[in-house]
């Protein structure tokens, strides 16, 4: 009941946010329909503007955002103090940082689905593997709101946003949205795929392509890994951050 | 309260209490305080004396570094938990919930206290109604004023019902009209809930608390009634007359009797601790005074205050 109830708030201040919609929302499905314009035009443009190709890649832009929001939301709560009030509740950290991941779920549901539902009109070929995408960016979406709550804990409300946008060139770049990571080739590939980034956008495009989920069982281990570790760590960073 | 509080204890028992940030720095220094059940105590200080640190550290968000305390018998060290089902706090900022409403945020600090839905739904309209919110609870709290935003504060930290309230400078930047507003609220918790109020508003204090303390440079420097605190401290009446004829005989038989006799432009003060005033008036006048205008003032709050800070921070005391 509070774990709900304190996680319906942080949603509702994620989706009261106008800003928040457009550019989370707005924002991916804009790319998309552009992409696709450059394809159609040019019938000779690179596979990263196929839209089987470049969708895994603008979710995961999109939940990048999700990690921007998030920093800024948690920074604000704690420079504002309405993080006091709650501190000085019975509340405990794991219901804090629960419900902080767990509010921003719906926002990366509703992400997808309008990646997923545009891709669709403008011509995605509909398969299992579509579907089924979402086991891949669940963990994924996770991931991005646990560093999202690490931003927030240790920055402040004005550097959070910045280490945010930061944070989402880093991925989106590390991750292939814009460009094959083969172009890139020697240290930045390889560090790449130290990363579960460039792991999750692959899975995305196979399963998107058609590929069985044991087809992507790596790239699996390295999001769902990547996932536990980015929790811990932002369970950590919050923990320390309001130790009393 | 069974186990943790026997009825004619202390509400709130602070012991040796001590914050020490850095070497030698310290917010608190060994604080000793009871405040009675029912009763609004005031922690009076200039900014930085330790007011809010030891706020932080009753409500279990600072970890004391010597010392501890107790709230209704729960320890703040050892059973935090239990201290914070009782506590609420009413923080210096405006911490609210920008883009919920009135009612979400007060609902939602019912939930947070573990209030079913529809006893937290009661407790907001009932603090909506209390605070004058009822008309605008459906809007967005990021269009309130000053005003609203604090009486919200207040009220979100009153929907759990908690049995103390600790109101960190509760009026601060508010205009004269919605401190008094806030006063009156806050004076309905008379008897009611164990209030410990922070505040540089000496004439808040001094209407609003049973009891108050002086802090400064986290030591605790007084402590009583805000009556017994002038009786105590500052002491010295002041008598101001003005008259023709003030001559420096006068002042010299006048400086005989009362230790500080000082001749301005026309007139003349006197301080002492007990002036009687016909008597100043019987010799004022058998020496041959015409006394044009006379005042006697009682040593206020603001005197003691300053006296026993020093002063240094006078212009942080609004």
């Amino acid at each position: 009941m509070k774990l709900l109830s304190l996680t319906g708030r942080n949603l509702k201040e994620g989706f009261r946010d106008p800003i928040v919609v457009i550019l989370s929302v707005a924002q991916p499905v804009f790319y998309l329909i552009l992409f696709n314009s450059i394809a159609r035009s040019d019938p000779a443009a690179p596979d990263i503007f196929d839209l089987a190709y470049f969708i895994p890649g603008i979710i995961l832009f999109c939940f990048g955002l999700l990690t921007l929001f998030m920093g800024l939301l948690l920074a604000r709560d704690r420079q504002r103090a309405f993080l006091t009030r709650l501190l000085v509740s019975p509340l405990r950290t794991i219901d804090f940082v629960l419900s902080y991941l767990l509010a921003l779920i719906p926002m990366a549901l509703f992400q997808v689905a309008a990646c997923l539902i545009t891709g669709l009109i403008l011509g995605l070929a509909l398969n299992w593997g579509v579907l089924f995408s979402l086991i891949v960016f669940i963990p994924l979406a996770v991931s991005c709101t646990a560093l999202g709550i690490v931003s927030g804990s240790l920055f402040s409300e004005n550097a959070a946003p910045a280490i945010g946008s930061l944070f989402v060139v880093v991925i989106t770049f590390l991750g292939g949205v814009w460009m094959d990571l083969g172009i890139l080739g020697g240290l930045f590939e390889r560090i790449a795929y130290l990363l579960p980034f460039a792991h999750a956008v692959d899975a995305g495009r196979l399963l998107f392509q058609g590929a069985s989920l044991g087809e992507i069982g790596i790239q699996l281990a390295w999001v769902y890994g990547y996932g536990i570790l980015f929790v811990f760590i932002g369970v950590a960073s919050f923990r320390w951050k309001t130790r009393p | 309260m069974k186990g943790f509080y026997e009825e004619g204890q202390p509400a709130v028992l602070i012991k040796n209490l001590t914050r020490e940030f850095g070497r030698g720095l310290f917010a608190v220094d060994n604080l000793d305080l009871e405040i009675k059940k029912g009763e609004i105590f005031a922690l009076l200080g200039p900014n930085g004396a330790g007011k809010t640190t030891s706020i932080k550290m009753l409500s279990c968000l600072l970890r004391p570094t010597a010392g501890t305390a107790e709230v209704f018998g729960r320890d703040i060290i050892k059973n935090p938990g239990e201290v914070k089902k009782i506590i609420n706090v009413s923080p210096q900022e405006t911490a609210v919930s920008l883009n919920l409403n009135a009612r979400e945020n007060l609902v939602l600090m019912g939930k947070v206290y573990g209030l079913s839905q529809k006893m937290a739904r009661k407790q907001a309209e009932k603090h909506l109604e209390i605070m004058d919110l009822k008309t605008r609870a459906g809007e967005p709290v990021k269009r309130f004023s000053g005003g609203m935003l604090r009486r919200l504060n207040l009220a979100m930290a009153l929907v759990s019902n908690p049995k103390v309230l600790f109101l960190d400078e509760p009026t601060i930047g508010l205009d004269a009209k919605s401190r008094r507003s806030l006063w009156k609220l806050i004076d309905s918790f008379r008897g009611e809930k164990t209030v410990l109020l922070t505040t540089h508003y000496l004439e808040e204090a001094d209407a609003l608390s049973d009891r108050l303390g002086i802090i400064d440079k986290g030591k605790l420097v007084a402590l009583g009634t805000s009556e017994e605190l002038k009786r105590k401290l500052a002491g010295l009446q002041t008598m101001k007359v003005r008259g023709d004829n003030l001559n420096p005989e006068l002042i010299q038989i006048l400086r005989e009797i009362y230790p500080e006799v000082i001749p301005f432009e026309g007139g003349l003060e006197i301080k002492g601790e007990k002036i009687i005033f016909d008597e100043v008036v019987d010799l004022l006048r058998s020496k041959g005074v015409r006394i044009n205008w006379l005042s006697m003032e009682e040593p206020s709050l603001d005197e003691i205050y300053l006296k026993i800070t020093g002063g240094g921070k006078q212009n942080e005391i609004a």
